[in-house]
C-alpha cells in the first residue's frame, strides 16, 4: 500500500502548517499528505509538534497559517463539530466517555436515532451498535455501561463511533501506550481492516515495532518541523530515529556504577491495609535501586508512603539514621527527599503557573528574606537549575501548559534538585518522554548517583529499569518478592517474581510484553 | 544536562508595559477612574467634602472584609458567613457592653469569636474536605442564628461616644475616616501575604492544583485554616467597626453584605475558580462599586436600580473577559492564500515522498 498513483487525491494534506502560543512556536511547518487507504505514521520526539497539528486537524485548535486541505479541498475548522462534520476521527490515549451512559449511547451521542414523535429509537440505536461491534470483531454488550470497560475497549467505542460517522480520516494518538500484546493485536486488526475500505488513518506511536508492523508509510517530525517521509518498507528503525532526533542517539542507559555509601533511605515493615505488606528496603548513597512489577502491584503507592503524601498504617521510614514522621511530605522534604510524581499534569507541577513559580516551588521557604518573597529572588533561583537541566522555553515567565512533556518532566525535576536532595524518588522518569530527552534523565540520574544521592527508580519499562538501576526490587501485589542485583536481574527473573503471586493483575501487564523491550533496544 | 548552567534566561516574555497595563486589574482600575471622572463632571455635589468622607465609610466593611475574601477565592474556596459573622459580633459587643464590659474588652471577645467561627470554617473545609459553599451557606443560618437569637429584635444603642466618635471620625482635618487608618495596615499585611511571601504562593498553587501543592509539601489543610480564621476575625472586626458607626447593636446588621464583598471580588478580577486574582484589582472593584453606589444615590435614584447596575456590570465584566478572548481567537483565522510562510522546499519534499 506504500506506493500510491500520482494522481490520487489524498485525504488529508497539511501544508506549512503553523501554530504559536504567545512566544512558543508549536508548530513551524507541519506537512502530512495521506492517502487514502493507507495507514501513515506519524513519529517524532515529545515536542516536536504531533499534538498540534493531529489539535489542528480536529479542530482544537486554529492554525496561524498554511494550508489544511480534506479530499483537496480547503477547509478551515473552528471546532472538533465542524471536523466531526467533515469526516475527521480523533482517538485519544485516553479516550473519554460517559461512564454513566451505555456503550451504544456513547457511540451515538448527540445524534440518536429519532422513531415516532421523536423519540430516541433504542431498538435501532442497539442494533446498528451490535451491527458495528461484529463488523469490528468485538465482543461487547451494546447495552453496558461504559464505565468498567478497558481502555482497549473504550479505545474500540471511538471507532465505532468514528465509523458510525462514516469518517474517513482516522487519526490515533499513541492509541497503545496502555494496550496489551492481545489488545493491541486486535486494534491492529481493525485498523487494517479500515484501510482496506479505503480509509486513511493517521497512527501516532513512539513504538518503532508497531510503526513498521503497521503503517505503509511513515513521516518524521522534528522541533515543529517537517523532516521526512518514507515508505516503511524502504526505510529502518536506526534511520527514522536518526532523522527523529536530528543525531545518532547516544547510550540510552549509561548507567555507571558509582560508589556505594552509607544507607541513605531505610523502609522497615512498611504497611498499608490492602495496598502493601511488610515492604523493608534500604537505598544507600549512589545506588540506583529500581522498583518493578506489573501496572497496580503497590510500587507508586509505597512510593507515596514513604514520601508522605500517603498514610500508613504500621512499619517505619528512617533517612540517614532519622526517623521521618509520617503523613507529611513537608518533613519528608525537610529530611532530604524529593519525589517526582507518576502524573506529572496533576501530581508533578502547577500546571498553570511560570516556569519560575514552578522551579522554586519547594525551595521558596528559603528563598524569602524576613518572611518576605520576591519575583526577583524566585527568577534567580530558578534560572540556574532550568539552565543545567536545559529547559526549553522562552522566558521564566512562561507557564507550564506552553511546554512539550519533556520539557514540563524537566521543571520537575528542577524543582526537586533545587532542594539539594540527599534522596531522589522518581516515578516513571521517561513515561511519554521522547527519546532523546529520555537519554538526557537517564544520564542526569547516572550523574546524581555518581554524586552520591540516592536513588529510588519505578518504572513500567522494564529495559529502563534493568538498563539503570544497581538493585531491583521486585512489588508483587503489595509485597517486595525479589531483591535482585544488577548481575542477577534479567527479564525473565523479574517478570517470574513479579507475577510470583498469579491472579487479578493479568489486566496490568503494560510495560512488561516483549513487543516492549524490542523498541527501546532497536533505539539504542 | 551539563552540571553547570549553560542557558540564559529572559525573567519575563513580555514588555513591562504590556505586564502591568493589559491587566484586568489595569481595566478595572482604568474603569473606576473613568467612573469617578464621570460623576465629579456629571453628579451634583459628587465633589463636596461629604462625598469622600462616607462612601468610604460605607464601603469600609466590604473593603475589610474583601482582603481575606481574596485571598480564601484565589484558593478555590468560598465565606459565605461573613456577614453573618459581622452581626454576631455587632450582637455580642451589644449584649456584653450592656452587661457591663468596657467596649475594648467585648470587643475583644467579639474578635475571638470571630475568630472561633473562622476556625469552625476552616476544620469543616480544610480537615473534614467538605465544600465550602455548603459549610459556609450553613454557617452563614447559624451565625446569624445566635446573633438573632443573643438580642432578639432589640437594639443595643447605649455606647459611649468616645467610642462612636472614632468609628465615625475622621484623620485629623481631612474627609478621609479614622478606620481607614487599620483598614491600610491591613491592606499592606495581606499584599504581603499574598503577594510577597511563601504562604502566598502556597495560596495561589492550591487554587491552580491543589495536589501537586500537596506533592510539594504545601500545607494545603493549614494554609485553608489560616484563611478561615483571618476571614472570621477580619470579619468580626468589620462588626465592631459597623455597630459603632451606626451606634446600633442588632442582630440583623450586615445581612446580605457576603454578596456585596464577593461581587467586589469577582470584579476586581478574582477567578471564581481559584489561582486568579490580585489585591489591587479587588480594591479597585471595592471602590469602583461605592463610587456608583455613591454616585445614584446623589443622583436621587433608588437602591433597587443601583443594584441592577451593579449586578449588569458583574455579569458584563465576567463576559468580558470570554469575549475577549473569543474575538482574539476570530481574529487570528487564517485567510485563504495566507500560506506565504511555509517553506516552499519542505512542502515539495512532502509531495514527491507522499504520493
Amino acid at each position: 500500500m506504500a506506493e500510491h498513483p500520482a494522481d490520487v487525491v489524498p485525504t488529508l494534506e497539511l501544508r506549512g502548517v503553523r501554530k504559536a502560543f504567545g512566544p512558543v512556536v508549536a508548530l513551524r511547518s507541519g506537512t502530512l499528505v495521506v492517502a487514502p487507504g493507507s495507514i501513515h505514521a506519524l513519529v517524532g520526539e515529545n515536542g516536536a509538534g504531533k499534538s498540534t497539528l493531529v489539535k489542528i486537524v480536529a479542530g482544537v485548535y486554529r492554525r496561524d497559517g498554511g494550508e489544511l486541505l480534506l479530499d483537496g479541498r480547503p477547509v478551515d475548522f473552528g471546532s472538533t463539530a465542524e471536523s466531526k462534520a467533515h469526516g475527521v476521527a480523533v482517538i485519544y490515549q485516553e479516550p473519554t466517555l460517559f461512564p454513566d451512559l451505555s456503550v451504544t449511547e456513547n457511540i451515538f451521542m448527540g445524534r440518536h436515532p429519532l422513531g415516532a414523535l421523536r423519540r430516541i429509537d433504542r431498538a435501532a440505536m442497539y442494533a446498528e451498535a451490535a451491527r458495528l461491534f461484529e463488523r469490528l470483531g468485538v465482543r461487547i454488550d451494546p447495552r453496558r455501561k461504559a464505565e468498567g470497560l478497558s481502555i482497549a475497549d473504550q479505545q474500540i467505542i471511538e471507532i465505532a463511533k468514528a465509523i458510525s460517522l462514516d469518517a474517513r480520516l482516522l487519526i490515533m494518538d499513541e492509541p497503545t501506550a496502555a494496550l496489551s500484546g492481545v489488545e493491541v493485536e486486535r486494534l491492529f486488526a481493525v485498523a487494517r481492516s479500515l484501510r482496506d475500505e479505503g480509509r486513511a488513518l493517521v497512527f501516532i506511536s513512539h513504538r518503532f515495532d508497531e510503526v513498521f508492523a503497521l503503517c505503509d508509510t511513515v513521516t518524521v517530525m522534528r522541533d515543529g518541523e517537517y523532516v521526512a517521509t518514507h515508505p516503511t518498507a524502504s526505510t529502518s528503525v536506526d534511520r527514522i530515529v536518526a532523522a527523529m532526533v536530528g543525531r545518532d542517539v547516544a547510550e540510552l542507559f549509561p548507567k555507571t556504577p558509582a560508589a556505594l555509601g552509607d544507607p541513605v533511605l531505610e523502609v522497615q515493615g512498611l504497611t498499608s491495609a490492602g495496598v502493601f505488606q511488610d515492604v523493608s528496603f534500604t537505598v544507600r548513597a549512589g545506588e540506583i535501586v529500581g522498583l518493578a512489577g506489573l501496572v497496580g502491584a503497590g510500587r507508586s503507592e509505597i512510593a507515596r508512603a514513604v514520601f508522605g503524601v500517603d498514610r500508613y498504617d504500621a512499619g517505619s521510614v528512617r533517612l540517614a539514621g532519622k526517623p521521618v514522621p509520617p503523613g507529611s511530605p513537608r518533613a519528608a522534604i525537610e529530611a532530604g527527599m524529593a519525589f517526582v510524581p507518576e502524573d506529572r499534569r496533576r501530581q508533578g507541577l502547577v500546571i498553570d503557573a511560570s516556569v519560575s513559580r514552578n522551579v522554586a516551588g519547594v525551595i521558596r521557604g528559603s528563598l524569602a528574606r524576613l518572611g518576605l518573597l520576591t519575583a526577583r529572588a524566585e527568577n534567580a533561583a530558578a534560572a540556574p537549575w532550568a539552565s543545567r537541566l536545559e529547559v526549553k522555553t522562552g522566558a521564566l515567565d512562561m507557564h507550564a501548559t506552553t511546554m512539550s512533556g519533556g520539557n514540563q518532566q524537566k521543571v520537575v525535576i528542577a524543582k526537586w534538585l533545587a532542594t539539594e536532595p540527599r534522596l531522589l524518588i522518581i516515578d516513571e522518569p521517561t513515561r511519554g518522554i521522547d527519546v532523546g530527552t529520555k537519554a538526557e534523565v537517564h544520564r542526569l540520574l547516572s550523574e546524581l548517583a555518581g554524586r552520591g544521592i540516592a536513588i529510588l527508580m519505578i518504572s513500567s519499562e522494564l529495559p529502563e529499569v534493568l538498563g539503570m538501576a544497581d538493585r531491583v526490587l521486585v512489588v508483587a501485589e503489595g509485597r517486595i518478592t525479589a531483591d535482585l542485583a544488577r548481575e542477577e536481574a534479567t527479564p525473565e527473573a523479574v517478570m517470574l517474581a513479579a507475577t510470583q503471586h498469579p491472579g487479578h493483575h493479568a489486566a496490568g501487564l503494560q510495560g512488561h510484553r516483549p513487543s516492549d523491550v524490542a523498541p527501546t533496544e532497536a533505539a539504542s | 544536562m551539563s552540571s553547570t548552567p549553560t542557558r540564559a534566561y529572559a525573567p519575563y516574555s513580555q514588555p513591562l508595559w504590556k505586564r502591568v497595563l493589559l491587566t484586568r486589574e489595569s481595566a478595572i482600575i482604568a474603569l473606576t477612574v473613568v467612573v469617578i471622572c464621570w460623576a465629579l463632571a456629571a453628579v451634583p455635589n459628587f465633589d463636596g467634602p461629604l462625598t469622600l468622607k462616607y462612601l468610604l465609610q460605607d464601603t469600609a466593611p466590604i473593603l475589610l472584609i474583601a482582603l481575606p475574601m481574596t485571598l480564601v477565592i484565589i484558593t478555590g474556596e468560598i465565606d459565605l458567613s461573613v456577614a453573618s459573622i459581622v452581626g454576631l459580633s455587632s450582637v455580642l459587643l451589644g449584649v456584653l457592653h450592656q452587661g457591663g464590659m468596657s467596649v475594648p474588652a467585648a470587643g475583644a471577645v467579639a474578635l475571638l469569636v470571630g475568630a472561633a467561627c473562622g476556625t469552625l470554617n476552616g476544620v469543616l473545609v480544610a480537615y473534614v474536605g467538605l465544600p465550602s459553599l455548603a459549610v459556609t451557606i450553613g454557617t452563614l443560618a447559624l451565625f446569624r442564628g445566635v446573633a438573632v437569637g443573643l438580642l432578639g429584635t432589640t437594639a443595643v444603642t447605649d455606647f459611649p461616644e468616645a467610642w462612636t466618635d472614632l468609628a465615625t471620625g475622621t484623620v485629623g482635618e481631612s474627609s478621609v475616616p479614622l478606620v481607614m487608618v487599620p483598614f491600610a495596615a491591613l491592606v499592606v499585611v495581606f499584599t504581603l501575604l499574598l503577594h510577597f511571601s511563601p504562604f502566598g504562593r502556597g495560596v495561589y498553587d492550591i487554587g491552580l492544583n491543589g495536589e501537586a501543592a500537596r506533592f510539594s509539601g504545601v500545607h494545603v489543610a493549614r494554609t485553608k485554616l489560616v484563611l478561615f480564621v483571618l476571614s472570621g476575625v477580619v470579619s468580626a472586626f468589620a462588626g465592631l467597626y459597623f455597630t459603632l458607626r451606626f451606634g446600633s447593636a442588632r442582630g440583623d446588621n450586615a445581612t446580605g453584605l457576603e454578596l456585596q464583598v464577593i461581587a467586589a471580588v469577582l470584579l476586581g478580577g478574582v477567578s471564581i475558580f481559584g489561582g486568579r486574582g490580585r489585591l489591587h484589582g479587588v480594591l479597585a472593584g471595592v471602590v469602583l462599586i461605592g463610587v456608583i453606589a455613591s454616585a445614584l444615590r446623589l443622583e436621587g435614584v433608588t437602591v433597587n436600580v443601583t443594584n441592577i447596575v451593579i449586578g449588569v456590570l458583574l455579569i458584563v465584566s465576567v463576559v468580558s473577559g470570554a469575549l475577549v478572548a473569543y474575538v482574539s481567537g476570530r481574529l487570528r483565522r487564517p485567510r485563504p492564500g495566507s500560506s506565504a510562510e511555509a517553506p516552499e522546499t519542505s512542502s515539495r519534499r512532502a509531495a514527491s515522498a507522499g504520493a
